[in-house]
């Protein structure tokens, strides 16, 4: 793709252009700030996934349309916003009237909404400080001194729930963009990967790499003149339960291509690629709009906000597979291939997509990074522990009370986030263990629950971060049943290109549902284990590599209900050797 | 055979043309363009992918390949109403298995079948991404929340109603 050469005066007066779209969206910014500032109440209504399905959508309308016959469009503003984290409780709403504590509303339907429009809103313009909530409303109120919001630390999760993510005014009057800005007018690549090596911030994806060592390793790749080099980030958030990354894509859209544009300047990168997953429509849209919005306003394309760096971005959906998260499968896929995985190396930097360098980044990995430049390396580095710094999110789901999005300081000890955040099981009964890292990942018995996360401790005791999946099991939860659920979901989706993962799953699961069935041997066990090792050992992709993670760590904390189910026969024969 | 084949083919061509259109200088971009004609078609006709691969120059057989290796793409019609049943780990915990049943005994199809008159389409699905509502379904883009066995019916009945109700307007 030859692309025709500019002169200097033509591209003088490029920079000049988007130089004015820049000094254009400045100013649209400050005007919606001040424009916010007019009103006395604003009401944010969670517009994720979750909320909406939860029926977030006519809450939405009903507001507008209450705020509109009640004549309060002067003073109160209704503002869609990304997840404000306790989806079990949605949808959720936000009620902040000048000079009043905010109220968070939870479970809120059309009616209700309706009613606070008149009962809460309309009443406490007019009363002032005065006012109380009356008892019907007051039941819908969740506090925001509770445990659950006050014991998190939110970075990537901190201007979610109060911007419009399909907003770019919205966005960049929060301070948005402001970090790109900073690296375009003030630092150069090398200061910029610097920053990030410094930060410590480490692959949020699951793996743990160091993001500013991916950076330095594809900065140092030089493409030549005209040649490209590729900038990825990684939507294809597979884990069957974890839905962090959609939420920040839905929720904080802008942010996380702030991240890819402040990556791909220090890597000197020339496109940007989002990989979304298929199945999360409302986070393609979100995306969509604004890589469309960030091109209306100079942020995307040549010479961007009048300096000489030029970059675009394509965005490409999934199409329902697994492995597509490992970095090779997701770069065929990209491709337009399936999505089989190749060994390594050549690793993408050196060979990627369309056999061009290629960085590739999580979206949570990339959220972080605005953070990290507008704060510096070394705030973020003050968070968390020696190796593993800053925060992580967490999808907090299962047996829990307080289901949903939490986000923590690396380094929390796991009982603090399911029984203080997460205030317990929903059901009542003990809790059983703890489940990191999805398919993945293993589980985390409850007498070890003082663990603290980070990607080192997980690893120790046979689990993995992953991608922040966190599921809680209650007493009625069965082991063997859920060690079956994961590895008949990583069968399902092997890929098929190497033996130790296509046929050492199939086996393993046929043993494991054997034993299951209360038809299994103590040979049977071992010789899943083997199999399991074997696959750990032999597997081409991180995908077969890790799937006997859950049936391992069953195995080694909860062998009690193995045991239960063998076959009486090899029963006695145990408790036999057991008396001798 | 052949005969049919072209039939069958100018029945989906000018639609999988325009679809493709948008993609077709774009690199890599065979996914995007399949993506893109299911959306019209509601899953990818065969005669429709021969057009694809005339039009892209891909192979017919790494169309098939990338269409049986993704499990979003469709290659046979569907019902008319899809019900998606979410068997991601939350909802898994919270009893989608027991759902899953009585979808199928309520529709006596299996998982990834059509009714026989063509009206409902059972699939599973990992993950929509709202665990703290689980277990979950959807049916044509509409969300149940906290389903139990004991729902389903209710839910069936609720498109079925919608059903006869267009069948009556349209009449």
């Amino acid at each position: 793709m030859a692309e025709i050469e500019l002169t200097p005066e033509q591209i003088a007066k490029l920079k000049a252009a988007t130089k004015a779209q820049r000094e254009n969206l400045e100013k649209l910014a400050r005007e919606t700030k001040e424009n916010a500032e007019k009103y006395a109440c604003t009401v944010f209504c969670c517009n994720s996934t979750s909320c909406r399905s939860a029926g977030g959508e006519s809450v939405l309308d009903a507001f507008q349309s209450a705020v509109a016959t009640n004549e309060l469009q002067d003073k109160v503003r209704v503002v869609k916003t990304g997840c404000m984290g306790l989806c079990s409780a949605g949808p959720l709403v936000r009620v902040e009237i000048k000079g009043q504590k905010p109220v968070m509303y939870k479970k809120i339907d059309a009616m209700t909404a309706r009613l606070i429009v008149v009962e809460h809103i309309e009443k406490a313009l007019n009363e002032g400080e005065a006012f109380k909530l009356s008892p019907t409303l007051a039941e819908h109120t969740l506090s925001l001194d509770m445990t659950f919001f006050r014991k998190q630390e939110k970075v990537v999760l901190r201007d979610m729930g109060s911007y419009d993510p399909e907003s770019i005014e919205q966005y960049v009057s929060h301070g948005g963009y402001g970090a790109f800005k900073k690296v375009l007018d003030t630092m150069t690549p090398e200061e910029v990967v610097a920053e990030i090596l410094k930060s410590g911030l480490r692959g949020r994806g699951g793996a743990g790499f160091p993001t500013g060592k991916k950076w330095e390793f594809s900065l140092k790749e030089d493409v030549g003149e005209g040649g490209e080099k590729f900038f990825i980030c990684n939507g294809d958030e597979g884990d069957p339960g974890a839905y962090m990354d959609s939420c920040t894509l839905e929720g904080d859209p802008h942010a996380v291509l702030e991240g890819m544009l402040i990556g791909a300047y220090a890597t000197r990168s020339t496109t940007g690629w989002f990989y979304i997953r298929a199945e999360y429509p409302l986070a393609v849209k979100r995306i969509e709009n604004a890589i469309r919005q960030a091109k209306k306003f100079g942020l995307l394309g040549k010479n961007i906000l009048g300096s000489d760096f030029n970059f675009n971005v394509e965005l490409r959906l999934g199409a329902g597979a697994f492995v597509c998260g490992e970095e090779t499968a997701l770069m065929a896929s990209l491709e337009g291939k399936r999505g089989s995985p190749r060994p390594r190396p050549p690793y993408p930097v050196k060979s990627g997509l369309f056999g061009k360098s290629s960085c590739i980044n999580n979206v949570e990995t990339l959220a972080n990074v605005p953070k990290i430049i507008e704060k510096g390396g070394d705030w973020f580095a003050s968070m968390g522990t020696e190796k593993s710094k800053g925060t992580k999110v967490f999808a907090l789901t299962g047996h829990i009370k307080n289901g949903g999005l939490v986000e923590v300081p690396m380094g929390t000890p796991i009982r603090e986030i399911v029984e203080d955040i997460g205030g317990g099981t929903d059901s009542g009964k003990a809790l059983k263990a703890v489940q990191t890292g999805g398919p993945s990942g293993g589980l985390i018995p409850k007498d070890m629950l003082d663990l603290k996360v980070c990607y080192d401790a997980l690893r120790e005791v046979g689990s993995i971060m992953g991608s922040g999946g966190m599921i809680v099991l209650d007493e009625s939860d069965s082991i063997v049943d859920v060690a079956t659920f994961y590895l008949g979901f990583t069968v399902d989706e092997s890929c098929g290109k190497c033996a130790p993962c296509r046929i050492g799953g199939y086996q393993m699961l046929r043993l494991l549902k054997k034993v299951a069935a209360r038809k299994g041997t103590k040979q049977d066990i071992e010789k899943i284990k083997q199999i399991a090792h074997t696959m750990q050992k032999a597997s081409l992709c991180g995908l077969g590599q890790t799937a006997p993670n859950p049936i391992l760590s069953s195995l080694k904390f909860f062998m009690n209900e193995y045991e239960e189910r063998l076959l009486p026969a090899t029963k006695t024969t145990s408790t036999t050797t057991k008396e001798q | 055979m052949a005969e049919n084949n072209s039939e069958e083919e100018e029945k989906y061509k000018a639609q999988t043309i325009e679809a493709v259109g948008k993609w077709k200088s774009k690199r890599g971009s065979l996914i995007m363009a399949l993506h893109e004609i299911q959306g019209v078609f509601g899953y990818i006709p065969w005669a429709s992918a021969r057009t694809v691969a005339d039009e892209m120059g891909v192979p017919l057989a790494r169309i098939y390949e990338v269409l049986t290796f993704y499990n979003y793409f469709k290659i046979e019609k569907p019902g008319k109403n899809i019900i998606s049943v979410c068997d991601g780990t939350a909802c898994h915990l919270k009893g989608s298995q027991s759902v899953l049943k009585a979808y199928q005994d309520e529709l006596g199809i299996g998982a990834g079948e059509t009714t026989p008159d063509g009206l409902f389409h059972l699939q599973i699905v990992r993950c929509l991404g709202c665990c703290g509502l689980s277990p979950v379904s959807v049916v044509n883009g509409k969300t149940y929340s906290r389903v139990t066995p004991g729902d389903v019916k209710n839910i069936i009945a609720e498109w079925r109603a919608k059903e006869t109700e267009n069948n009556a307007e349209s009449k």
